[in-house]
């Protein structure tokens, strides 16, 4: 029995230490370190492990990301052809896409909430956009990368603006912002409805969309994929390209830039599938049926969102600036003690959250040759949701690019995830999203009071 | 007489009808803790934030070394080498050791982008590391959370942080407040090896067990006014205590407190007659309220 006991024991010592070893190179840091308090202090050794994992903010939106991928990836699975719908290129691309979208407007929402502030005027400012960079090209026939500029100018001022009255009036920013959400709409309501005398939407085809010279009514997205061709900065949000396929000219658009002859060339080496498509040439007016690979490409919003979110890392991490977000968000009066100029920093923040949703704004202009009223309605919240998920403080201080990425991308999976899943209905996708949330929050205040527990 | 390296002449701070200081002067050298003693409301908070440049002294001057200077910002003052250690505001619990100790002033390889060049980490790591060391705490790793150290070991890294950055004058408000004995003992521990090295302290605090055994020289406000300023050869632990709390004061209270025991004896010997205890005890405290209001009236006209 005696004996049954110590090799139970001795069992489950060594299991312990097996896994949490494991668990330590898991969390990546001077497994060293550990073994050597652990010869010290037993109690020592555990908290740090624990401590150490969990206190990488990021490490609960990862984790969840690998968790919400694999269920989508066994909920979707088609027994007829042995894949998973939710891993078919279609639908990847696709998540990709919708987390793309979203991820670029949570990168500047958790820069500014690290930063101990709030934009709620982000979903206003991608409508308003989408009407500043349409209207001077639709209705003036300016040039699209003039359009462009002027397009980021307004949203540095909104930015400046939104930090400014932030600064100076010492209000909560959230409502400043939503102050803003409505202002912005506002005009932008009344703005669209004087250029189109009544419509809530401008058309690129309102200029461009003519019926051609054979007849044929041009859809508005090709109308603006038309309008923008060889437009360079536009090239840089909306890449388009022109390949001959089988004697066809393929015009794929939105993708990252040879993106498509990548694919193209995959798929002729049979290492992604092809599918039959009818493709028009606009010269002829013909269409006629090429293989081409089932996706496109890489959607450009994935270039933009991953470009971004390095951008955002290195500033974040390893800059001066990086340091006074931290600093400004976490104690600002402290942080102005120490010379930090914390005002010149939330401007900034607020330039930045403004100049994303713009940067958004435009690649989804070109996508859909128009501008709508209501884009962009609730994205303001969505972001801030995909921070929370990636363990970014909702007091400010403390929180991680790498986790808004993996939050954009849970975000981007359970939306596209819950269509592509058949049996899953549509309307679940706000449940999910809520619930994700509640634990995010739950999960974060607790990793907080740990990290703020002195030990002394 | 050789000038002192801090020199605060009649400094007189108004905030509208409201006068937080009227005329107080005191100096401290190098090599010397001066300590700021005082009750609650008796103005060292505002004399530490003229002298650290959050406020602007309506009139009197601050001299450096003999010389005036105007301060219109914390920065300014930072450029004479007067570093302020505040009691809750000076370290961030959520940002590692590196990124506190560096809090503003990050070393930075390439200074064309400004902000945005990036901070030497190695560099700035192993200085952290180093410059705690020299201060006797040895912490592992430089990019562990603050939150995880104690009270005293923040209070001596915001300490480290203020002699690195080239402080020649330190302000130490109310350090031990929030401390435990044994962690108070740390802190008070440290400033002693901060005189040690040269450096003027000013140690702000209320509790005379704190500001005795370190201190070279008291300042006593009271009220917005310097009540005096005394070289420890000069004065016992007693008479400090005494200036600080006020003679009639110390007087009332001890007349309350034994208002309050009688009250206690008179509940032990009537085992019988609660009522009448507590009605004494009632009484008591009544009393000892009274005194004190009257014994304010008699205070302020």
């Amino acid at each position: 029995m005696g004996l049954a006991l110590f090799l139970h024991e001795g069992r489950l010592t060594y299991t312990h230490n097996y896994v949490s070893e494991f668990l330590t190179k898991l969390a990546g840091k001077d497994i060293r370190l550990a073994t050597s308090r652990a010869s010290r202090d037993e109690r020592v050794q555990q908290l740090g492990f624990w401590n150490r994992l969990l206190s990488r903010p990021e490490f609960g939106a990862l984790a969840g990301a690998l968790l919400v991928f694999v269920m989508f990836s066994v909920f979707a699975w088609d027994a007829d052809s042995g894949v998973s719908g939710f891993l078919r290129l279609r639908a990847i691309s696709t998540w990709l896409k919708f987390s793309a979208e979203i991820g670029i407007i949570a990168i500047g929402a958790t820069l500014l909430m690290i930063g101990g502030e709030f934009d709620l005027s982000v979903g206003s400012i991608i409508g308003f956009a989408s009407l500043i960079v349409l209207t001077p090209i639709v209705v003036y026939g300016w040039a699209p990368w003039l359009a462009i500029l002027l397009t980021l100018a307004l949203a540095v001022a909104m930015g400046w603006l939104n930090g400014t009255l932030v600064n100076s009036t010492g209000l909560p920013s959230f409502i400043v912002t939503l102050a803003f959400l409505y202002i912005y709409r506002g005009i932008t309501l009344v703005t669209t409805r004087a250029f189109t005398g009544g419509a809530t939407r401008v058309d690129i085809q309102a200029l461009v969309g003519e019926p051609n010279v054979h007849g044929i009514n041009v859809p508005n997205v090709d109308a603006a994929r038309a309008l923008i061709r060889g437009d360079w900065l536009a090239q840089v949000f909306y890449p388009q390209s022109s390949i001959l396929v089988d004697g066809v000219t393929w015009q794929p658009a939105g993708q990252i830039f040879s993106t498509p002859r990548l694919m193209l060339w995959l798929s002729q080496l049979g290492i992604i599938p092809n599918n039959e498509r009818r493709i028009l040439d606009a010269a002829t007016g013909v269409r006629t049926a090429v293989s081409l690979p089932v996706v496109d490409g890489i959607p450009i919003a994935v270039g933009w969102w991953i470009a971004l979110a390095i951008l955002a890392i290195i500033i974040l991490q390893r800059s001066q600036l990086g340091n006074w977000i931290y600093g400004t968000g976490g104690h600002t009066e402290s942080a102005r003690n120490m010379g930090v100029p914390t005002n010149r920093v939330k401007i900034i923040l607020f330039m930045g959250t403004a100049v994303c949703a713009t940067v958004l704004s435009i690649i989804q202009v070109f996508e859909t040759g128009s501008s709508e009223v209501l884009r962009g309605q609730l994205k303001e919240f969505e972001a801030i949701i995909v921070a929370v998920i990636g363990g970014t403080l909702l007091t400010g201080g403390y929180g991680t690019i790498r986790g808004a990425f993996w939050g954009a991308l849970i975000y981007g999976m359970i939306s596209r995830g819950v269509e592509i899943v058949r049996w899953m209905p549509n309307d679940w996708f706000r449940i999910f999203l809520g619930v994700g949330l509640l634990a995010a929050v739950i999960f974060n205040t607790y990793i907080r009071k740990r990290a703020t527990e002195a030990k002394g | 007489m050789s000038t002192p390296l801090v020199e605060l002449k009649d400094i007189v701070k108004t905030f509208g009808s409201v006068i937080a200081l009227n005329g107080v002067s005191t100096s401290v050298d190098q090599g010397q803790v001066l300590c700021l003693l005082g009750d609650n409301g008796a103005g060292k908070s505002t004399l530490i934030k003229t002298l650290s440049g959050v406020h602007t002294p309506t009139s009197g001057q601050i001299h450096i070394e003999g010389q005036a200077v105007t301060f219109r910002s914390p920065r300014d003052a930072q450029r004479y080498g007067i570093a302020t250690v505040h009691q809750h505001l000076s370290i961030q619990p959520l940002m590692s050791v590196t990124r506190n100790f560096f809090m503003g002033r990050e070393p930075v390889g390439n200074k064309i982008f400004g902000a945005l060049g990036l901070i030497r980490h190695k560099h700035a790591d192993q200085t952290a590391r180093d410059e705690m060391l020299k201060m006797g705490i040895d912490i592992r790793d430089p990019n562990q959370v603050v939150g995880t150290m104690s009270g005293g070991e923040r209070q001596v890294l915001a300490i480290a942080r203020a002699i690195y950055f080239g402080a020649r004058v330190l302000i130490l408000d109310e350090p031990t407040a929030a401390l435990g004995v044994k962690q108070a003992g740390v802190v008070l521990k440290y400033i002693a090896q901060v005189r040690a090295k040269g450096l003027a302290v000013v140690f702000i605090t209320h509790n005379v067990h704190h500001a005795y055994p370190v201190a070279d020289k008291f300042t006593i406000l009271k009220r917005g006014q310097s009540y005096g300023t005394f070289m420890k050869s000069d004065v016992s632990r007693e008479d400090v205590l005494a200036m600080m709390a006020g003679k009639e004061e110390l007087e009332a209270l001890e007349a309350e407190l034994e208002e309050f025991s009688r009250a206690d004896q008179a509940r032990a010997a009537g085992k019988d007659s609660s009522l009448e205890a507590t009605a004494a005890a009632e009484h008591a405290i009544a009393e000892g309220l009274h005194q004190e209001v009257s014994s304010l009236k008699g205070k302020s006209p």
